[in-house]
């Protein structure tokens, strides 16, 4: 009797072992095309980025307020749906601690500034000219918008246009 | 669970066809004439334990049929996966479920709503190849380690139904005294032929290339390690397969590096031959045109400081390479590939033209990934761009771009000169000028424009390589171990003046009785009979 536990016992293990790789490799496999990075849960990968005029903002300096983060593109259409909702809503939630980060991703300044003035937005514009901020939170497509609550952690990950009622609830949602 | 007791006194587990110790036949339903030595007749995938779920997993895998049934499986299905092309290889511009359907009909749509259109990518195709390795796992490890105990432990002293039952056999009476020069002398013989010999009074077992019987199994733990290499692939560090375009001048991150490498793309040229490389060329660059002899980047590569996404690391020149096809730059286990090029627009010149006179004002160069606002002509004359659209095209009635790429540029210029101080507005784009406040005195005529190269590097890094070819190593060695060693054994046993002898070998029996009628040969021993061919005349006979 204690050699067939012992027998049962190895071949547990190895089934064991065996199951886990597989699940491993088929999961991995299977999730390649899917955004692994920059998930739901997760700490937003800090980043460094420059302003209209010529700033540096960090996004862990903003610990302590809740972040705002879109990815848009002059020629990307929601993006410019939902830009003016985002501005006028960033006029009421700025003093409650809402932060908002308007990622361009890497056009000219001059394509930059007119659309801006276009629709006379306020928000922090930042440009990531290599595409590096992009690639560390898996963008694609655009629009794409993080919700970063006060500790730095993604709270949502959106990939549609937003309405200015969602860009609201959102904004209600990371206010810290 | 019950034990079987030979008659030799052996207690052997369940499911043992041959007695461990003495050989005897214990299966009762073994009743051909002559045993078959598979495993030794040892009690292999104990197929009595199959209490548990584990044990019925286990036994499922642990069949040679169900293994070779997988292998079949996976072979058809392989090649049903090459009877239409596979979607990530066709560039399509509609769904791949309408293209399949309309393309190939109703087998079309069958193709790919059973996945086939991604097979090698499916998560059923890759559990069956998953599958084939536990079968290889399992069925090696059901056979091997039983195999192995039975080899090691085997006796010379074997029961007589076990010699008599051996494919090569034969017996004979002898007297006293010859006995024992007969048996020294086999003794000797099998000595010199390089046999191993184990002796118990006058039972004797002579047995060479028992190493060869692990063959196989060296074989598939070759293939086990080639399926852990390409399971490695999936690894974060093992395996990389990434693609950037640089343009010239431009310094980038390495993608796959985490920002660790940067490269510079100083230049990107191609080559061509002409009739100085070689006469003999001439006659093919007249019918052909231009023959490409070089597709080459001057790049620098630098290792970077830790460093932010966006934010610019400081920069330590490792080396400056030239990249040619099949010319790589390598550096810490990755490699940089010549893959492709392209040729964008840098920069565009217009001219401030007066349209009557075709006086010309002054020209604007235009950076087109950093256009400037204002460009002043001096004397009173300036351009001033008002919009700037990439990638122009309509949509909606609209200017609008397509993208941030400068594949189809168009500018809002507004033209500020002494005589029109409120400056004219003007649409330029590649194909056309639109006045949209009417007839302008002035316009922007296009004068010329710059490109840049691009490179396509591919950057790759395969740290799986020398796994795959450990594995494919030890595959051959064990294809070697098995096909040029032959596992054969003797046994002789003396009964009461009654001289018996076999021969067992896993293959080449052609060779094996050579071999022993040399050894036999002159000792007063008879030749040893192949017992297959006599039984099969005696079934053809009855």
């Amino acid at each position: 009797m204690e050699k067939k536990r012992r027998r049962f016992i190895q071949r547990t293990i190895i089934l064991f072992v065996l199951a886990m790789a597989i699940i491993y490799t088929v999961y991995t496999n299977l999730m390649k095309d899917e955004r692994k990075i920059a998930q739901v849960g997760e700490t937003a990968p800090d980043f460094m980025l420059e302003d209209m005029d010529g700033n540096m903002i960090r996004l862990s300096d903003y610990r302590g307020k809740g972040v705002f983060l879109n990815f848009w593109g002059t020629f990307c259409k929601p993006c410019e749906e939902e830009m003016p909702y985002i501005d006028r809503q960033y006029q009421i939630y700025k003093d409650q601690g809402v932060e908002v980060i308007a990622v361009n991703v890497g056009e000219t300044d001059l394509a930059i500034e007119t659309f801006a003035k276009r629709l006379s937005l306020s928000i922090p514009i930042v440009v990531d000219r290599k595409g590096e901020v992009q690639e560390a939170y898996g963008i694609f497509p655009l629009p794409a918008t993080f919700l970063i609550d006060s500790n730095g952690k993604i709270i949502h990950y959106f990939d549609r246009e937003m309405d200015e009622q969602t860009v609201k609830d959102f904004m209600e949602r990371i206010k810290p | 669970m019950k034990e079987i007791k030979c008659e030799c006194g052996h207690v052997n587990p369940n499911g043992t066809v041959l007695c461990e110790s003495c050989g005897k036949v214990l299966d009762e339903k073994q009743q051909q004439p002559i045993l078959d030595m598979r495993y030794e007749g040892t009690a292999r995938r104990s197929q009595t334990y199959k209490r548990t779920i584990i044990d019925k997993i286990w036994n499922f895998f642990s069949s040679v049929k169900v293994g070779v049934a997988l292998i079949i499986i996976t072979l058809i299905v392989s090649a049903l996966g090459t009877i239409f092309p596979q979607e990530k290889h066709l560039s399509l511009t509609v769904p791949a479920e309408i293209y399949y359907k309309e393309r190939y009909g109703w087998f079309g749509k069958v193709y790919y709503a059973l996945g086939f259109h991604d097979l090698y990518g499916s998560l059923w195709y890759e559990l069956l190849i998953a599958s084939i390795g536990v079968s290889l796992v399992i069925c090696s490890l059901d056979r091997a380690i039983p195999l192995y105990r039975a080899l090691k432990k085997q006796k010379p002293k074997k029961h007589v139904s076990f010699l008599k039952r051996q494919r090569l056999f034969a017996e004979t009476d002898l007297h006293d005294a010859d006995e024992k020069d007969t048996f020294n002398l086999l003794k000797e013989r099998l000595v010199n032929k390089r046999y191993r010999i184990m002796e118990d009074g006058e039972n004797l077992l002579a047995e060479k290339g028992r190493f060869s019987r692990w063959g196989p199994y060296v074989n598939h733990i070759g293939l086990i390690i080639v399926l852990i290499g390409v399971m490695l692939r999936s690894v974060p560090g093992f395996y990389v397969d990434e693609w950037m375009m640089i343009k010239e001048g431009e310094t980038k991150t390495i993608p796959g590096t985490d920002k660790q490498y940067y490269l510079t793309n100083h230049q990107f040229l191609i080559e061509t031959y002409d009739e100085n490389d070689n006469e003999a060329y001439k006659e093919a660059l007249e019918n052909q045109g231009a023959i490409v002899k070089n597709y080459q980047s001057n790049v620098t590569l630098y290792k970077a400081s830790e460093s932010l996404p966006g934010e610019e690391p400081k920069l330590t020149k490792l080396k400056d390479y030239e990249i040619r096809v099949n010319e790589p730059l390598t550096f810490d286990g990755f490699s940089i590939y010549q893959m492709t090029y392209k040729n964008e627009l840098k920069s565009m010149t217009f001219g401030l033209m007066e349209k009557d006179t075709n006086e010309i004002f002054g020209q604007v160069t235009i950076d087109l990934d950093g256009p400037k606002r204002i460009y002043d002509l001096g004397n009173g004359y300036q351009v001033e761009i008002l919009s700037y659209f990439p990638d122009f095209e309509f949509s909606n009635g609209e200017p609008s771009t397509k993208s941030g790429d400068p594949n189809n540029p168009a500018f809002a210029f507004k033209m500020i000169t002494p005589d029109k101080r409120d400056g004219e507005l003007s649409f330029t784009s590649i194909q056309q000028t639109i006045e949209p406040f009417g007839e302008n005195k002035y316009k922007m005529v296009f004068q010329g424009a710059d490109t840049v190269y691009y490179s396509g590097l591919t950057v790759r890094k395969n740290e799986t390589l020398w796994i795959l070819a450990l594995g494919g190593t030890i595959f051959l060695i064990g294809v070697i171990q098995g096909s040029f060693w032959y596992h054969r054994r003797i046994w002789v046993k003396v009964v009461d003046n009654r001289f018996y002898i076999a021969g067992h070998t896993n293959k080449n029996w052609f060779g094996f009785q050579k071999e022993i009628d040399e050894i036999v040969d002159g000792t007063g021993l008879p030749f040893l009979i192949d017992q297959s061919k006599k039984s099969r005349e005696k079934v053809n006979e009855g």
